[in-house]
């Protein structure tokens, strides 16, 4: 990285200006986040088609998993979505200290919706639904095939949404140290929106994944 | 060609430093370009070691050169290979790397970074892909069909699907760099119809990429799962269903196959009309009608299943839209065709090329209609027929039109030019080789020879024998390119600027080109194909 | 393509033989397809080559001024709208074969098929069960209700132009009227394993008297063969015989009736008592080349058992895939 010596911010050298660069990297996320939409869409596609096959098994075995507490966690989601939209007007309006600070909390959120859910995972592993190799799993409802079925869904798909929110903290923290040490204050503008733009596609996936899982229960 | 000898420009691109760490952490596309010309080449003498040792295996009916088990493993090492590892990124990751921001007037791809990535993204899913036939090979078809590949096959899948998985985010990065480019670094005066074909080609095809590789990515990652927990999403004994993987997988894959033949269609537009001296024919419809081969390849997957179980209506609605989509292919051959009438056509090496594609371009596709009827492709499903059908688009066209390109640009992209004589040789034995590797085949599979049989009943043995002693002399074709290229880095005549006075902005900086590839910015002002 | 040749399949030549009432209909769709074909292919390659000849660089003809680009996109909408509507009859066409390959018919026989790594077990309605060979009467329907135990296999007959998937947990089902007698290709057409090759087998058409003969009469011996098939594979054999490269055991498929030289030097007919003798005292009598390796199975299997796997090796053939797989080795 070099350090912006001069008093105007420079584009990258392939750009022609900054607001060339601001547009390509801009579309470069919505290419991105469109690839991310059908990763997720075709393990969705998946899902639909097995609950459409095995509808009262897959609502009872829905039945089986703890609303309460990832309701909490939902909440704790959207309230990160929420700071990270404000951190980015913040930062558009040059209020850098609230930036960060706007920042730093939505990093708390998603630890918190990580923590919660990684307690959750605690509790349903003691319960016996975690069908690994090496665990028992143990259902007390009807059709416990396609219930294990149920909850391989259910994990492969909280389980990537998971990883996209670790891979967000992970973006959020890159973007704080970035403004922390100033380096290039009108790139920075642009790096937190590309980021807002993945935390925000991360809470809308939770509400598909939330729905699908959580919400359509017996 | 101007007698007058060039001198070549005072500084470009290949210049020093020469150093293994100036190319392998270089950001600069047309170096990136060249680090994929060696590692794809790599891959492609992979696939084809494992091609000759198929026919090698064929050229008798029982099983005696080779096991069952390793011919297995060779046709699906050479499927994953010469798909994934070659085909795919062939020209959007070579020529498009090192074309479209010429191409488009810019100084480097929108995000250069994200293009070494990408090769190293690649290098690494070879590697696995290479680990995988190092530990003893996979046995499942490139197709990885369930639940054989998720329960009962004894070979390497995981590590196999995993290389595959990772060379699929090189494919997303280096999709989403050309569209990016395109879309926002287009030189001032570039609208969307001044694009050359060759940039149109690329465009779509990135689009593809990005929109249906992560189809493959999630599907490739279910079945490792799946092998490594048991998971039983696919495995009809514990409520799964082995159908849907094939549904998902053709989703992508039948977009891939428009991957590896939308760039080569690019290509050949830009050879036919320097060589003919004309603009391309109807250029609007040719845009136009790559977008909606875009569009349609999406709905046509279900045509690999018609014999599968898939309902009948599902079938008939497939059918439906193959054929729907190879109408705009056919608009394409036309206005090649076309565009040869009224002009003044030079017969150079890579026009040959060009020729070769249009006709076995024309065979395949026509093939792939008849496929596409679906009371015909009950009989010919899974036989050779398929085999020959997807071997005269993907290596007849595809391959064919990936070596035109690299002759057609092969004195920008090194400054030298090829030894003609030589590459004509080549480009000739490579249109007989292949048709009598391939012809043979459609004869099989009509007769009724299933596709991946290691032994055969012997009445299949005389097409078979010729099938094989065809490949010898398409190997021919491709090894004489590969003796007398790199010897022309050293030894050919140096290139003009513009040897083939072709328009185009790459042809208007030097050959080959400076670091950044424009002294100044250019600016268009006419249409593309502007020979008269 | 002539039927009365002397080789056991009648299938040979560019076109399998038509030997079914759906045959007909496929080739004549077939054909239509190939003229449509090589008319446009004729016609592409024609202007290609004729455009070639006349606009090479070097010739003198006078190139016309270029069209109106309104006028290409006009030429080219006629090219496609009249591709369009041959597509769309051909379409129609396609559909209309397939749905009466599909289509339930009356059917007059109906028979459970099975495909498994690597074989087709198929049982008639009488219960009769044979393995990799299907005896059908000639001139009836007879409707196939296709099933499998393991991966996805393909049941394929080229002479009759069918071809179905069997899928593990599910059936599918695709019916055929033979109208020749005679002997056929029976393949399995999706990939499925090792020996996806040698899943082969033969359809045998014949006339329904001989069918109503051969269902009385050998549907017993079919049974016990097949019953046979699999103590082969419980017992172990096939660990050895068929499936192993680690130990080198010989090759069973058609050797029953066949001189067997013994490592002492001397020969033997393998008749039923030496394949007895061979499973229960291995050892007596060694075969030249192999190693006594062959653990006895006196006392290990019933009588029972006994005769059904000697009833299998009995019914195997030197065609069938066993042999191939050793094809090469002495
Ligand atoms: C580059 C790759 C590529 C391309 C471009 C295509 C293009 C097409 N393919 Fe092909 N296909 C494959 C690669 C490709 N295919 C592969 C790899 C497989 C097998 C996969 C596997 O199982 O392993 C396959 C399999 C496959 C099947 C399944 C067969 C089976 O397994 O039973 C079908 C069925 O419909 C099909 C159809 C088509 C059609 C209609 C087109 C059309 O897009 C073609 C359009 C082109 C033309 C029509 C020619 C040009 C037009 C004219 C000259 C005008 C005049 C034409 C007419 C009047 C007809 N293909
Ligand atoms: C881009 C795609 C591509 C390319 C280029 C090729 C190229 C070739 N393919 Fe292949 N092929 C596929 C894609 C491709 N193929 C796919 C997807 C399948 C399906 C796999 C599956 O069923 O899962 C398939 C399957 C397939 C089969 C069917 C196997 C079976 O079903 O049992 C056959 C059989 O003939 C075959 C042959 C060939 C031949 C002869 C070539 C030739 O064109 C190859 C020519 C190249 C060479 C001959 C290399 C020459 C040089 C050398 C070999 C170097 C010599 C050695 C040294 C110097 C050490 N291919
Ligand atoms: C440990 C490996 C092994 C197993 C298990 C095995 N065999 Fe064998 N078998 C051999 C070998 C080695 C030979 C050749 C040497 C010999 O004649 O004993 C042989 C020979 C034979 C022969 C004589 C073949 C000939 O060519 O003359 C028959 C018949 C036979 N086995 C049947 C069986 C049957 C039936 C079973 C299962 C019930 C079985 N085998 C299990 C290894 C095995
Ligand atoms: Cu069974 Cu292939
Ligand atoms: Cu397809």
């Amino acid at each position: 990285m070099t350090t912006a010596s001069e008093s105007r911010p420079q584009p990258a050298e392939q750009f022609d200006d900054l607001k060339q660069q601001f547009h390509a990297d801009h579309m470069g996320m919505w290419i991105f986040l469109s690839t991310e939409l059908m990763l997720f869409g075709a393990v969705f596609m998946g899902f639909a088609i097995n609950r459409y096959l095995h509808p009262d098994a897959f609502a009872a075995a829905a039945g089986h998993l703890d609303l309460t507490m990832s309701s909490i966690n939902t909440a704790v989601l959207f309230s990160s979505g929420f700071t990270m939209a404000l951190a980015e007007q913040a930062v558009g309006e040059q209020r850098r200290r609230l930036g960060l600070g706007l920042l730093g909390t939505t990093i708390v959120l998603g630890l918190v919706f990580l923590a919660i859910k990684g307690y959750v995972y605690y509790q349903e592993m003691l319960e016996g639904l975690m069908p690994l190799p090496w665990l028992q799993f143990t259902y007390d409802g009807p059709s416990p095939d396609q219930a294990e079925l149920f909850f391989n869904f259910y994990y492969i798909l909280t389980g990537m949404h998971a990883f996209h929110m670790l891979v967000g903290v992970g973006a959020i923290c890159i973007v704080l140290m970035l403004g922390w040490r100033r380096n290039n204050p009108a790139s920075w503008v642009r790096q937190v929106k590309i980021v807002g733009m993945y935390w925000a596609f991360v809470d809308i996936v939770w509400v598909f994944v939330f729905t699908a899982t959580f919400l359509l229960r017996a | 060609m101007s007698a007058v000898v060039p001198t070549p420009p005072a500084s470009h691109y290949l210049n020093p430093p020469w150093g293994l760490k100036s190319w392998l952490l270089t950001t600069d596309h047309k170096r990136i370009a060249w680090l994929y010309v060696i590692s794809l080449s790599g891959f492609f003498f992979l696939g084809g070691i494992a091609a000759l040792l198929i026919r090698l295996e064929l050229l008798s009916p029982p099983t005696d050169f080779l096991t069952e088990d390793f011919y297995n493993k060779m046709f699906s090492l050479h499927g994953i290979v010469m798909v994934w590892f070659f085909l795919i990124p062939s020209i959007p990751a070579t020529m498009g790397n090192f074309l479209v921001p010429l191409m488009v007037g810019a100084r480097d791809m929108a995000f250069p970074r994200l293009n070494l990535l990408s090769w190293y993204i690649y290098t690494i899913g070879g590697l696995l892909l290479i680990a995988s036939v190092v530990l003893g090979g996979v046995d499942t078809g490139w197709t990885f069909y369930t639940p054989f590949s998720s329960q009962y096959s004894n070979s390497f899948v995981v590590p196999a699907a995993m290389g595959v998985f990772v060379v699929g985010f090189s494919t997303i990065l280096t999709g989403l760099n050309i569209v990016t480019t395109t879309h926002e670094m287009r030189a001032p005066g570039l609208t969307w119809f001044r694009l050359p074909m060759f940039v149109w080609g690329n465009y779509s095809v990135s689009l593809l990429m990005v929109l249906a590789t992560p189809v493959l990515t999630a599907v490739l990652l279910l079945i490792a799962l799946e092998r490594m927990l048991d998971l039983g999403i696919f495995n009809p004994a514990l409520g799964g269903d082995p159908i849907l993987f094939q549904h998902l997988f053709w989703f992508y894959s039948h977009p891939a196959v428009y991957m590896m033949i939308l760039p080569a269609m690019g290509v050949v537009s830009e050879i036919i009309a320097c060589f003919t001296r004309r603009p391309l024919f109807a250029y609007k419809s040719m845009a136009l009608s790559i977008l909606a081969i875009v569009l349609f390849g999406f709905l046509a997957w279900g045509h690999h299943m018609f014999v599968s179980g898939q309902s009948i209506h599902a079938g008939a609605v497939f059918s439906l839209f193959t054929f729907m989509v190879a109408v705009p292919s056919a608009i394409k051959v036309f206005n090649w065709v076309m565009s040869l009438k009224e002009g003044y056509i030079q017969f150079t090496a890579p026009m040959l090329y060009a020729l070769s594609f249009l006709g076995l371009f024309t065979i395949g596709g026509l093939t792939g209609v008849v496929t596409a009827t679906i009371g015909l492709d009950v009989h010919v499903h899974d036989t050779y027929f398929v085999i020959a059908h997807f071997h005269y688009i993907m290596v007849g066209a595809s391959v064919t039109a990936y070596l035109g390109g690299l002759h057609f640009w092969w004195p920008k992209m090194t400054g030298r030019m090829y030894p003609e004589r030589w590459a004509i040789v080549a480009a000739v034995a490579l249109f007989i080789g292949f048709n009598l590797t391939f012809f043979p085949q459609f004869l099989l599979g009509i007769a009724g020879m299933p596709r991946r049989y290691a032994s055969y009943p012997e009445e299949f043995q005389f097409l078979n024998v010729m099938s094989s002693l065809g490949a010898g002399v398409l190997a021919i074709g491709y090894l004489l390119p590969l003796v007398y290229l790199p010897w022309s880095l050293v030894r050919g005549k140096r290139a003009p600027s513009n040897p083939w006075r072709a328009t185009g902005l790459e042809w208007q900086t030097t050959s080959p080109p400076p670091v950044h590839n424009f002294k100044v910015t250019p600016v268009v002002t006419g249409p593309a194909y502007d020979y008269r | 393509m002539n039927s009365q040749d002397a080789a056991r399949f009648q299938d040979m030549g560019i076109l399998p033989t038509q030997a079914s009432s759906g045959a007909a209909q496929v080739d004549l769709l077939a054909l239509a397809m190939l003229i449509f074909c090589a008319l446009v292919l004729l016609a592409v390659f024609g202007l290609v080559l004729w455009f070639s000849w006349r606009y090479r660089a070097g010739s003198s003809v006078k190139r016309k001024p270029l069209s109106s680009e309104r006028k290409q996109t006009a030429m080219e909408m006629i090219w496609a709208g009249g591709l369009f509507i041959v597509f769309m009859g051909f379409f129609y066409w396609g559909v209309d074969v397939y749905v009466q390959m599909y289509q339930q018919p009356d059917e007059d026989l109906t028979i459970e098929v099975v495909g498994k790594q690597w074989m087709w077990k198929l049982e008639h309605p009488n219960g009769a069960r044979e393995i990799d060979t299907l005896h059908v009467p000639v001139n009836r329907k007879v409707r196939l209700n296709i099933n499998s135990q393991d991966v996805i296999h393909s049941f394929y007959v080229p002479a009759f132009r069918i071809k179905k998937d069997a899928v593990p947990g599910m059936t599918t089902s695709i019916w055929f009227e033979p109208t020749e007698i005679g002997t056929y290709h029976l393949f399995c057409a999706e990939y499925c394993g090792t020996n996806h090759s040698h899943m082969r087998g033969q359809v045998i058409v014949m006339s329904q008297q001989d069918y109503s003969d051969w269902l009385t009469a050998n549907g017993h011996e079919q049974t016990a063969a097949l019953d046979g098939a699999q103590l082969f594979r419980t017992y172990g054999c096939s660990g050895c015989h068929i499936g192993s490269s680690v130990v080198d055991a010989p090759v069973l498929a058609g050797i029953y009736g066949r001189v067997v030289p013994l490592a002492d030097g001397t020969t033997i007919i393998a008749d039923e008592a030496y394949i007895r003798d061979s499973i229960l005292h291995p050892h007596k009598d060694i075969v030249a080349g192999y190693k006594p390796v062959m653990p006895s199975f006196e006392g290990r299997m019933s009588e029972a058992d006994l005769q059904k796997i000697i009833a299998y090796i009995r019914s195997l053939e030197p065609g069938d895939w066993q042999l191939e797989r050793h094809g090469g080795n002495p």
